[in-house]
């Protein structure tokens, strides 16, 4: 029988899984398997420059594109760089198999060189992760992990490739099935539960879907909007739900939770049936627990049992594929229209609409509101702050346009990197990734990367001298006390804010970006903004980098202050 | 928060692999569960090993550690052992030390009447092995420490298994 190394049956299984682009940074541990790369064809490699926003990049190609993210990182720092991103996708219910080089078996243990315990270091925030001690299981492992990444509640999936087990011989076999006792994600869907849910939203007479990230991740959308216009009820999103139905559906509210719509708060607070899919009910959705939806009877669809009665208690569970569970209800479910309850949504919509002042300066929304005329199809990446409450509040999401964000962690320097991923998986889209100053920063190295593979994407840069929701808080409940969040200060202005002249900003965005072979452009007017995007539009190979200079004083409202209920917003200030 | 706060027993068939009793024991940390105590051993299957859990907790946080546990990969089976009928022992050793003579027909009394074996003997010191539940050896503990000045105690933690009759613990 043919035998070959362990390295040569990863490029191999990589081929079988339809693995056609992977993101890798190389080291001493993997330097076989780079070579075993080299001398192949289909497996296309994305070299970024630094692995916490490899990751991230593999995370928003599996995100945008379905399909499982792969990564290929050495061992010690290259793996433990990989933590954040893991942790994002892990909360974010993304797939991600993750190879990690390993020293050599006989070295483990020994705190070799570039040596780290990175199964037991990412124990918690990945699906599964497992260390691959002999050669005869790397097959099984690798066809497992990316069985275990994509089914159920998808997740990432760590594999630790020891140097000595990936030089060994052995078989030449990838297998082509995988049957693991302890891991049987569930299918179907129990009718009788669906029934009697079913029977409750007919019953109701204020009944509201909520819906999660569940339903984009099961590419649900469509069957979600028939359901919607099949029983006429309204609906609130969380925000990683956003875009289960398009916007601009007449009975799309808004979002729910700290920086919801006063409307859906409001609906969530006066609902008496609230019929949710594909959501964990984070606490930045719920507020103060015991006065969530306080009227109402709960459904609650997941695919995870343990999401399930987590947090908010349930009167009808149902474990089921979003997807698989709308469309049974499709077959089952009648009109449930209530006139008077959407009538009064209505009247909550027109007392306080979700708008921000208008300025005669540029303000976020004008950005917004321009992409949302300008682009009929696109990919909207965020960082993770107040752009991203600002996206989530005003850009438009439908079947064309969709929105890529981490919801769950909040990981700062999401933006760029996921931008990059999305384009690369998806290169026929405008991918347009709206950022900070702040996680601009964190991952800005990733230009090179943007700039080499030739991706027009545009990154939107929401300047405001500040790490502004931090300074939000600050503003609203710290007494104005803008303690470490002035991305200006330092040295020349310590302990003397006010007194002295304000450093000047760095870095130049604009001359940075160009130093990288990018566009760049700087907007300090609302009147250049559509001209801004014309020309970054006009670009199919280079980036552009867009500077919007906005006010440190916009802020995001409504607002519940943290640990409050959703019914006490704070609407302005 | 205090609704139904008490002890319960968990029983897990889990992969037999390096690894899976730190993932274990490191979601009731990580999440904060309380984990009473844990043994672990292989089965008449090599490939898998059996875990007996018991930790205090209210319905609801026993019900989340029940569907965290099942989440596992490399969690096979979870049988709760709230409303089964099961056989549960633990092993307890108690060394007394610094015995009188009079301390030592006191830990004879107190082997025959708890079902205890005296198995071992000194000049000034005994040790004594328990085989009973883990509740009535809290109560031995309990007793000992009153009995006596200085004891040593070495718990195993219960293991469990479902009964064949109907037979309570």
């Amino acid at each position: 029988m043919k035998k070959i190394s362990g390295n040569k049956l990863l490029v191999k299984a990589l081929k079988e899984e339809g693995v056609d682009t992977i993101f890798g940074y190389p080291g001493a541990c993997t330097i076989d398997l780079s070579d075993e790369l080299y001398k192949q064809d289909y497996t296309k490699v994305i070299l970024p420059r630094q692995e916490i926003a490899l990751v991230h990049e593999a995370d928003a190609y599996a995100r945008s594109t379905g399909k499982t993210g792969v990564c290929l990182v050495t061992s010690g720092p290259g793996a433990t760089n990989l933590v954040t991103g893991l942790a994002t996708a892990y909360y974010d219910s993304v797939p991600l198999v993750c190879f990690t080089g390993q020293v050599a078996r006989h070295l483990i243990g020994n705190d070799a060189f570039q040596e780290v315990d990175i199964v037991g270091i990412t124990r918690s925030i990945t699906k599964y992760g497992v260390l691959v001690k002999n050669r005869e299981d790397l097959g099984r492992i690798v066809k497992e992990a990316f069985y275990i990444a994509r089914t159920g509640r998808p997740g990432p999936v760590l594999i630790d490739l020891p140097k000595d087990v990936m030089g060994e011989l052995g078989d030449a076999e990838y297998p082509s099935e995988v049957n693991i006792r302890g891991y049987k994600p569930s299918t179907g869907v129990h009718i009788g539960q669906l029934k009697r849910a079913i029977k409750m939203l007919e019953k109701a007479r204020r009944p509201l879907f909520l819906v999660g990230g569940g339903v984009n991740i099961s590419r649900a959308n469509e069957a979600f909007t028939e359901l919607v216009d099949k029983t006429n009820v309204p609906v609130v999103s969380t925000i990683m739900g956003r875009g289960a139905v398009s916007t601009k559906h007449p009975l799309y509210i808004g979002n729910v939770g700290m920086h919801g719509a006063y409307a859906c708060n409001m609906a969530v607070n006066e609902c008496d049936l609230l019929f949710s899919i594909g959501t964990r009910f984070n606490d930045r959705i719920t507020g103060k627990l015991h006065s969530f939806a306080p009227k109402a009877q709960i459904v609650h669809i997941d695919i995870d049992t343990a999401a399930i009665s987590k947090n908010v208690q349930v009167d009808v569970p149902i474990v089921a594929d979003a997807r698989e569970a709308i469309e049974k209800m499709l077959e089952y479910v009648g009109d449930c229209r209530e006139e008077e309850w959407i009538a009064q949504i209505e009247d909550w919509k027109a007392e306080h609409p979700l708008a921000m002042k208008k300025k005669p300066v540029m303000t976020p929304q004008d950005i917004l509101d321009a992409i949302n005329e300008m682009f009929e199809e696109c990919m909207i990446v965020t960082d993770v702050g107040q752009h991203q409450m600002f996206v989530s509040q005003f850009a438009e999401i439908t079947e064309k346009k969709r929105l890529l964000m981490s919801g769950g962690l909040g990981t700062m320097g999401y933006g760029l990197p996921g931008a990059i991923g999305a384009q690369i998986g998806n290169p026929d889209v405008p991918v347009i990734s709206i950022s900070g100053d702040g996680g601009m920063q964190m991952n800005i190295q990733e230009l090179a990367t943007a700039v080499l593979e030739e991706l027009p994407i545009i990154s939107c840069i929401f300047n405001n001298n500040n790490l502004g929701m931090v300074r939000q808080w600050q503003k609203l409940f710290y007494g104005k006390r803008y303690s470490m969040t002035c991305l200006r200060s330092g040295a020349a202005c310590r302990g003397r804010c006010g007194e002295v002249e304000c450093p000047p900003y760095t870095p130049d965005f604009v001359k940075l970006a160009e130093s990288y072979g990018a566009k760049g452009i700087r907007v300090t007017k609302k009147e250049d903004i559509r001209a801004a995007f014309e020309e970054a539009r006009r670009s199919n190979k280079i980036p552009t980098v867009i500077e919007f200079d906005i006010d440190p004083e916009d802020l995001v409202y409504p607002m519940i202050q943290p640990g409050g209920t959703l019914k006490d917003m704070i609407m302005d200030c | 928060m205090n609704n139904g706060m008490k002890k319960r027993w968990l029983s897990l068939y889990v992969e037999n692999q390096v690894g899976v009793l730190s993932k274990i024991s490191g979601l009731f940390s990580g999440k904060s569960y309380n984990l009473d105590s844990l043994t672990v051993g292989t089965t008449e299957d090599p490939t898998i090993s059996r875990m007996t859990i018991a930790t205090v907790s209210d319905d609801e946080t026993f019900e989340q550690i029940k569907k965290q546990l099942n989440r596992l990969v490399e969690v096979i089976k979870v049988i709760d052992f709230s409303d089964i009928f099961v056989r549960m022992k633990e092993i307890m050793y108690i060394k007394v030390k610094k015995c009188t003579s009079a301390d030592k027909t006191a830990c004879f009394q107190i082997a025959e009447t708890f079902k205890a074996k005296v198995i071992d003997y000194g000049k000034d010191s005994l040790l004594l092995e328990f085989v009973q539940t883990a509740t009535k050896n809290d109560a031995v503990v309990k007793l000992m420490k009153e009995e006596f000045r200085t004891i040593e105690v070495v718990r195993g933690g219960s293991v469990g298994i479902e009964s064949i009759s109907m037979m309570e613990r």
